[in-house]
């Protein structure tokens, strides 16, 4: 019974689709996979994806987050509440305990801890034996993950090797690896910035506060806003300001900044993000400016 | 055009196409184009190019910069690895496949081709059609790509004439007539200038046809544009057993995606290779119910009874299923550095199915700057031939040129875990047992 089927889903819809597959192969191949949730905007995507592909019951893998102490009190309070309400096993493990490991060294002690989370994250690994990582990068996000796989091979080191990469063909993800190797997978690598937000919107999925304008002391520097809070104190010289400010991408406290906004609701978000004129990690990232390659360098080194 | 980045009022879905060309006929700057007239570069990015750009002392703004994401690739100048870029219409959203030109990468252009449904084909007005030309556009055709767009570009570098356009043009079709591509269209362009890109231009009067937006705009979907059978690999079997909610004990969920055509709830299904039958009970996406499935839907299919199916085992309908078979004709494309020996075994996946197979026979090697066939005892990186394998275990195929999803497999090296081949499949099952 071979019938014209001309419909089509929506570009949100096979996105969903997409990443679904992705997921769903990654528990079919590998025997002991994570998945990575700090509580920001793509990773909440990524568990409501988990469980659009897993329910009902309860889902296959556990939460796993990398944590470096330095993470604003919201998002993390919002991290334990969702995996509570999901019933999923969450793990964290901190940057911290890995300076108090001595594997972790900082140059001095206001260093970011940000780069550090590759150690903690292979110290996770090793720990549960993870033979897969499941995560919310986007290609759209930087020049060095639009070349990644989805699903990206990563050696007993947690090494990324750009120019030896398995070819990725059709929808045959090879999910394979020796014990101590790795696999990071990324369901959503095809979504934009935008395509994250209207998700989000569709799916009337919550997120922590301060992704919505609100009042916040901060200081220009850079080019860039940045948040004052103890760990990122105003310098001498510079002035402080209390603006309406959003994230448009949260992660560390020392390395995001907020941007100027006035969108308090989704609505107003997904304006914003139509119209704006900055890419996402070009407005808020304090560390990707270093150099053209700072983000492959650190994926190199087992950065996620 | 005016509210590019507004949620699309009729949404048409996504299209994924591959650019393709030789070294330094525009392709990056056609990429970068398209990208910065739907507005899709931001301004910050834009300021990252113009500073290179300036710095490596180069008087225009150099677009290309932009496919270029790798340390290597801007040491050397030259693209490496495919590059997947992302844009927006009001209608529709695109994924671009940017595949390297050079003649080595063989696999990038095949691994690029293997998901898109467009392929555009850079030709230089100055050159007309070169062996690179015939390379990619029959590695498209191979792959099964079913749209092929020939776009002329530089056409500002031949005084926009249009005798010479139509001189390529007919180059063009000669040859592929003979390798059998059939939809094919033609586009004079200029990339440099945005001629006949997103905007017309007025220098390209003489031409009538749609803009390349409009052509990928018009584009119909992938699977709408022939009657496809239901094809549904099984990915993962879901048992929850939860104490706490009686209501699942019993709950078995067959989850995958819908590779082709559609099911319904009270469906009959043939679960392969138990060759058992069932019907559809309920089919769920989240646990939420809905009356039917269709191609690309990531889905649960619960069944009527509980028959014994796992990974790889594949749903189809009782009426239209696919061979059960243990010898292939294939072409593959060898993608590793260690040549492909019919000495070794290796591991198929075909869908979500692995089994043992070897290489039986090398039938014939593609020449593919000459286009002709040529005896091979191995085959190296890049190598495209037509082989015979033997598989230890059955596969459930069907012809690539018929679907692209159950006609395709890989081959992994089991000792290092690699992805090695690329084959599609010709003839399920259609030679004779040695």
């Amino acid at each position: 019974m071979s019938t014209l089927d001309t419909r089509t889903l929506s570009h949100l819809d096979w996105l969903e689709a997409d990443a679904i597959h992705i997921l769903r192969e990654v528990v079919g191949q590998c025997a002991n996979p994570a998945l990575l949730f700090s509580g920001g905007k793509d990773s909440v995507c990524l568990l409501r994806l988990a469980e659009k592909a897993f329910r009902p019951g309860a889902l296959p893998c556990p939460l796993l987050h990398i944590d470096t102490g330095h993470n604003y009190p919201e998002v993390i309070a919002f991290r334990d509440r969702r995996a509570a309400e999901l019933d999923a096993r969450l793990i964290v493990r901190s940057v911290e305990d890995s300076m108090a490991r001595g594997s972790v060294v900082l140059r001095h002690p206001n260093e970011s801890r940000n780069r550090h989370q590759s150690v903690t994250l292979l110290e996770a690994i090793a720990e549960f034996g993870f033979d897969a990582c499941i995560g919310g990068a986007r290609r759209d996000e930087e020049k060095a993950r639009a070349k990644e796989r989805i699903m990206s091979f990563r050696d007993a080191f947690g090494q990324w090797d750009p120019k030896n990469q398995r070819p990725e063909l059709w929808s045959l993800y090879n999910a394979r690896v020796h014990p101590g190797e790795n696999i990071r997978a990324f369901p959503i690598s095809d979504w934009t910035e935008l395509d994250v937000w209207h998700y989000i919107q569709r799916e009337g999925l919550e997120l922590p506060s301060i992704y919505f304008a609100h009042r916040r002391p901060v200081v220009h520097a850079n080019g860039l806003l940045r948040p004052v809070t103890p760990l990122t104190p105003a310098q001498p010289g510079e002035t402080v300001e209390e603006l309406r400010v959003r994230f448009r991408t949260v992660g560390d406290i020392t390395c995001t900044a907020p941007v100027a906004s006035e969108a308090d609701t989704l609505d107003a978000i997904l304006a914003e993000t139509a119209l704006t004129t900055l890419s996402e990690r070009g407005a808020t990232r304090l560390d990707d400016h270093a150099s053209e390659s700072s983000m492959e360098d650190r994926k190199k080194a087992g950065y996620f | 055009m005016s509210s590019l980045h507004e949620f699309p009022a009729t949404d048409h879905g996504l299209l994924r196409f591959l650019t393709c060309g030789s070294v330094d006929d525009g392709k990056s700057t056609l990429i970068g184009r398209l990208l910065y007239d739907t507005k899709t570069i931001l301004a910050d990015t834009l300021h990252a190019i113009a500073a290179t750009s300036q710095r490596r002392g180069l008087s225009e703004l150099d677009l290309s910069l932009l496919t270029d994401g790798l340390q290597a690739e801007r040491e050397q100048g030259i693209t490496i690895d495919v590059a997947y870029r992302y844009f927006s219409t009001g209608t529709r959203k695109y994924i671009i496949a940017d595949a390297p030109g050079h003649e080595q990468y063989t696999r990038n252009m095949v691994t690029a081709a293997s998901t898109a449904h467009l392929a555009i084909i850079l030709v230089d007005a100055r050159r007309g059609v070169q062996t690179q030309t015939r390379r990619h556009s029959y590695l498209a055709h191979l792959v099964g790509i079913p749209h092929l767009v020939v776009a002329i570009n530089k056409m500002d570098l031949v005084d926009y004439d249009q005798a010479v356009f139509e001189r390529i043009r007919g180059e063009y079709l000669d040859f592929a007539a003979r390798l059998g591509i059939k939809d094919v269209r033609f586009i004079p362009l200029s990339a440099l200038h945005g001629d006949n890109l997103v905007e017309r231009g007025e220098r390209l009067d003489w031409y009538t046809g749609p803009t390349l937006l409009e052509l990928l705009e018009t584009t119909p979907a992938a699977h709408t544009e022939r009657p496809e059978s239901f094809r549904f690999p099984v990915q993962y079997v879901r048992r929850p057993r939860d104490a706490a909610n009686p209501e699942l004990h019993d709950y078995r969920g067959y989850m995958g995606r819908v590779e082709s055509g559609e099911i319904a709830v009270g469906d009959p299904v043939l679960a392969l290779p138990s060759g058992r039958t069932s019907r559809v009970r309920d089919i769920q996406i989240g646990g939420v119910s809905q009356s039917s499935a269709m191609h690309e839907q990531s889905v649960s299919l619960l069944l009527e009874d509980a028959l014994d199916i796992s990974r790889g085992d594949l749903l189809v309908r009782p009426d239209e299923a696919p061979p059960t078979v243990r010898e292939l004709e294939a072409h593959v494309c060898w993608l590793a550095e260690t040549p492909l020996s019919p000495a070794c075994t290796y591991v198929l996946r075909h869908t979500t199915r692995e089994v043992r197979a070897r290489v039986r026979r090398i039938t014939h090697r593609l020449d593919l700057n000459r286009l002709e066939h040529e005896p091979a005892v191995q085959l190296d990186m890049n190598d495209i031939a037509r082989v015979s394998l033997t598989l230890a275990q059955p596969i459930f195929p069907d012809p690539y040129t018929l679907n692209r999803a159950t006609g395709a497999f890989i081959l992994i090296d089991e000792s290092t875990n690699d992805t090695v081949g690329a084959g599609m499949i010709i003839e399920p099952g259609a030679s004779p047992a040695p």
